[in-house]
């Protein structure tokens, strides 16, 4: 048939870099990142400070590197709730081993290795039972935080070594923290994967239609078993930074971030239904969310406040392009 | 044939719906041209023809759910017209589909009456009222089961009855059967015959579409033939043989110009031995060989895609052997089968085939990002010179490749769909009814791009229900019925005839005069 019929000319893209850049969620995002940004140097005379700016960074750096892997399992189409939870077990896993005299090597051991298995745990469930992963690990909330309150009780685990204090309160230089090295570096390394990689794509092809990336030959349980691992894994160098920082591990420790860390997926434009999102998105996003925290306590506005903010900005964000639409369609008519 | 009852009894000779010069178009296919339709209070009329020739399309007028562009239909003698399923459920006319929409979740009363539960003073539920009905409906055609009983609970055959008792429960003056036997065992069909009988005796006129001949001549009282659309002819049962009807219903004017093909194949490539499974297909054996076109020839339900699904690592076959080039391959799933040189290109393209949401060039790549790929990091550009260079062998129409496979239109998305497999440069490639629901000029683009890729020496399985394509196409057909192997043809006994006798299972194979 080649050489019979004419070749048809199918043209690669009709859109350039730039123009698909312009258009984007992430560019949106970047411009509300923006306005916060200058709004907030307007109202508080602390705000353009490099010190406070970079204390203010702690209030994302930790749930970042879940929320990276977090986009990876959402765009999958599965969700991870027990992420904080996780946190709760690795660090009173951590605790425990301080009191048997551990040292800040085997505690690093310890936190990953407790965030693998639980990781695990969540994917068996998922990949090889085939349960829906919002039930598991909903399931997995209560039971992993449940066993920290059942080793800790009302107590608290302290006595880190010092050196330990390196991860949570170290600073590499000048103003930047460790903990921005490793946001740094996670961001990157999972922009590359999921932008660059086989792995990714497979990711956005399983995301959109598993039955199709199934049929197309894509190891659609394997790739999954694999995000929920590296969620784990994530939530244990998040348990790690955590720990550090804080200097102590109660069972409480990071109630409730599972949905802080889903907020920030979702508004970093990750499709909460799975396939599409990116990294860059959630990039941005993570500054978004820890600037309007840094702000409103700059401002002394109460912690409820916060919450009502960032929950009117999640549906805002989310509502605007679909309204522009209603809007544009209406002037159509 | 010879055994059938004196079933007119009587029969009121004016029907209670007529269709006239019905008329219905899709966008690229004409799927009814003018056709007839009666059906007579107290009698069973049978729909007969093949896939394609337009029974599903009357059934979904008749029942409201599309709305004719030609023609009349008139209920007792007044011309109607239907804009909703509602009105059509309320003129009397109701339908039990091969899988009509239950709830499981429901007891067998709320089925019943969901959308038309007797209501108390309040405008709630009245459940007692409701379940007396249910119950009276279901000791009516005998259902061995209770109104409380959750839905779930039932067997496919139980499950029948209950969308029957639905049907029922709504007053019908008009039943329509679709292939109600498709999924029943012997028994239950058995059952569902006396229910037939039950439902004329109370004056209904039944419309039963039917492939299986011994059931239409068993329980049909006449006959309609449908061929491409077009009415063929209809009549009383009594005064048409088996083997007639066969005729009205294949016997064609072959309008279709298939790709002239040499017959030479190559050495055995692909070998099956003994393929098995618990409930969709049995005792499996055949061959494919280089260059060759496979074809694969059977009823809805003979188990055709469930096999080739266990061919790609789907579902497991509970035993049997495969062998590529004379070596034994396990296949357990479908990256394994594409790691041998095996591809399947679903009847299901939305669902099952193209990854709709992903650019054109990202689903011609997936499998083959292996190879596009270094070290598994992507390599765009190799991507779309790959993507480039498919999509132009197979002339795909697009406006780009970064454009959404859900935009394209069906054909094209079916040739997404292979452009995706032959990047792979498989062996073996397996079509499940590659060119259903997609037009003319597509079809034919479709069949030379095939005899093109056997002559270049891939081996082709084509699972087709359209019999000048299965004839026109293949080197040699097999024939499934039931999960089996019902016969291999190829030559002279390659005709439209005996494909479906085969596939119906029709013994007698003496052409033509019979009874």
């Amino acid at each position: 048939m080649t050489d019979t019929v004419q070749t048809r000319h199918v043209p690669d893209r009709l859109q350039g870099r730039a123009a698909r850049l312009l258009k984007s969620w992430e560019a949106l995002l970047l411009g509300v990142a923006i306005a916060i940004f200058v709004i907030n140097s307007f109202a508080s005379p602390y705000f353009l400070s490099a010190w406070n700016l970079s204390d203010a960074t702690f209030n994302f750096t930790e749930k970042a590197m879940i929320a990276f892997a977090m986009a990876l399992l959402i765009i999958s189409g599965e969700i991870d709730l027990s992420v904080a939870s996780i946190i709760a077990l690795a660090s009173t896993a951590m605790g425990l081993a301080v009191q048997h005299g551990a040292g800040t090597p085997e505690l690093v051991v310890i936190g990953l290795t407790v965030g693998l298995l639980c990781g695990a745990f969540n994917g068996f469930f998922v990949t090889v039972l085939g349960l829906p992963s919002i039930v598991v690990t909903i399931g997995t909330m209560s039971l992993f935080r449940g066993i920290s309150y059942i080793i800790l009780g009302d107590d608290a685990f302290r006595g880190y070594p010092a050196s330990f204090a390196w991860f949570g309160q170290g600073y590499i230089y000048w103003v930047f923290t460790v903990e921005m090295l490793f946001f740094v570096v996670i961001a990157l390394v999972y922009g590359v994967l999921l932008h660059k990689t086989n792995f990714g794509r497979a990711v956005y092809a399983i995301g959109n239609n598993p039955t199709g990336a199934l049929f197309s030959g894509i190891r659609v349980a394997r790739v999954k078993f694999i995000l929920f691992l590296l969620t784990g894994v994530m939530s244990g160098i998040a348990a790690i930074c955590l720990t550090s920082r804080l200097g102590s591990t109660r069972p409480s420790i990071a109630t409730g971030m599972e949905l802080e860390v889903v907020t920030m997926v979702v508004l970093g434009g990750v499709n909460i239904l799975g396939g599409s999102g990116t990294i860059p998105g959630v990039v941005i996003a993570a500054f978004v969310m820890g600037l309007v925290t840094f702000g409103f306590g700059l401002l002394n506005v109460p912690g409820i406040v916060m919450s009502i903010f960032i929950g009117l900005l999640l549906i805002g964000v989310i509502a605007l392009p679909r309204l522009w639409a209603m809007v544009a369609a209406r002037r159509k008519s | 044939m010879t055994t059938r009852t004196a079933a007119s009894t009587s029969p009121n000779d004016t029907p209670i719906v007529s269709m006239d010069m019905i008329t219905k178009t899709f966008p690229g296919v004409k799927a009814l041209d003018q056709v007839k339709l009666d059906l007579y209070p107290g009698q069973v009329t049978a729909l007969v023809g093949e896939n394609g020739a337009g029974k599903s399309t009357t059934v979904k007028i008749l029942t409201g759910i599309y709305v004719p562009d030609g023609g009349t239909i008139r209920i007792n003698g007044d011309a109607i017209a239907f804009a909703s399923p509602n009105e059509a459920a309320a003129a009397g006319i109701t339908a039990i589909h091969q899988e009509t929409v239950l709830f499981d979740e429901l007891s067998v009363a709320e089925n019943i009456y969901i959308g038309h539960a007797p209501r108390t003073r309040f405008g709630l539920i009245d459940k007692a009222a409701m379940h007396r009905a249910a119950t009276k409906l279901l000791d009516d055609i005998g259902a061995p089961f209770s109104a409380h009983t959750p839905l779930r609970d039932l067997g496919i055959a139980n499950k029948h009855l209950v969308a029957i008792a639905r049907a029922l429960s709504v007053d019908a003056r008009v039943v329509i059967m679709d292939e109600p036997t498709a999924a029943l065992s012997h028994k239950e069909i058995e059952e569902l015959y006396a229910l037939v009988e039950t439902l004329k005796s109370q004056g209904k006129a039944i419309l039963f579409i039917s492939h299986k001949f011994d059931e239409i001549f068993r329980i049909a009282d006449r006959y309609t033939v449908f061929r491409d659309g077009a009415f063929v002819g209809d009549g009383k049962i009594a005064d048409i043989s088996e083997g007639d009807l066969v005729k009205m219903m294949v016997g064609r004017s072959v309008d279709q110009i298939f790709p002239t093909r040499s017959h030479d194949v190559g050495e055995e490539v692909l070998k099956i031995v003994g393929y098995d499974h618990p409930t969709e297909f049995a005792d499996i054996n055949f061959t494919l060989n280089r260059g060759e076109i496979l074809g694969f020839y059977g009823l809805v339900g003979a188990g055709r895609s469930e096999f080739m699904q266990a061919l790609f690592g789907i579902t497991k076959p509970a035993k049997g052997v495969c062998r590529i080039n004379g070596d034994i391959k396990v296949i357990r799933s479908p990256a394994d089968a594409v790691g041998n040189g095996i591809v399947y290109v679903p009847e299901d393209r939305g669902k099952q085939g193209a990854i709709i949401g992903l650019p054109i060039f990202q689903n011609i790549t997936l499998p083959s990002l292996g190879k596009t790929s270094r070290n598994g990091f992507l390599k765009l550009a190799e991507e779309f010179k790959l993507a480039r260079e498919y999509s132009q062998r197979l002339d795909l129409r697009a406006a780009s490749l970064d454009q959404d496979v859900g935009n394209l239109s069906g054909g094209n998305q079916q040739k997404v769909v292979i452009a995706k497999w032959l990047a792979t440069l498989p062996q073996v490639i397996i079509l499940d009814e590659p060119t259903k629901g997609i037009d003319i000029g597509s079809k034919a683009a479709v069949h030379e791009f095939m005899a093109e890729l056997a002559a270049q020496g891939l081996s082709v399985i084509m699972v087709s229900s359209e019999i000048p394509e299965v004839i026109g196409m293949s080197d040699r057909v097999i024939v499934m019925r039931d999960g089996r192997i019902a016969a291999e043809l190829a030559g002279d006994d390659l005709t439209p005839e005996t494909l479906v006798r085969h596939a119906a299972g029709i013994s007698t194979p003496t052409k033509g005069a019979a009874a």
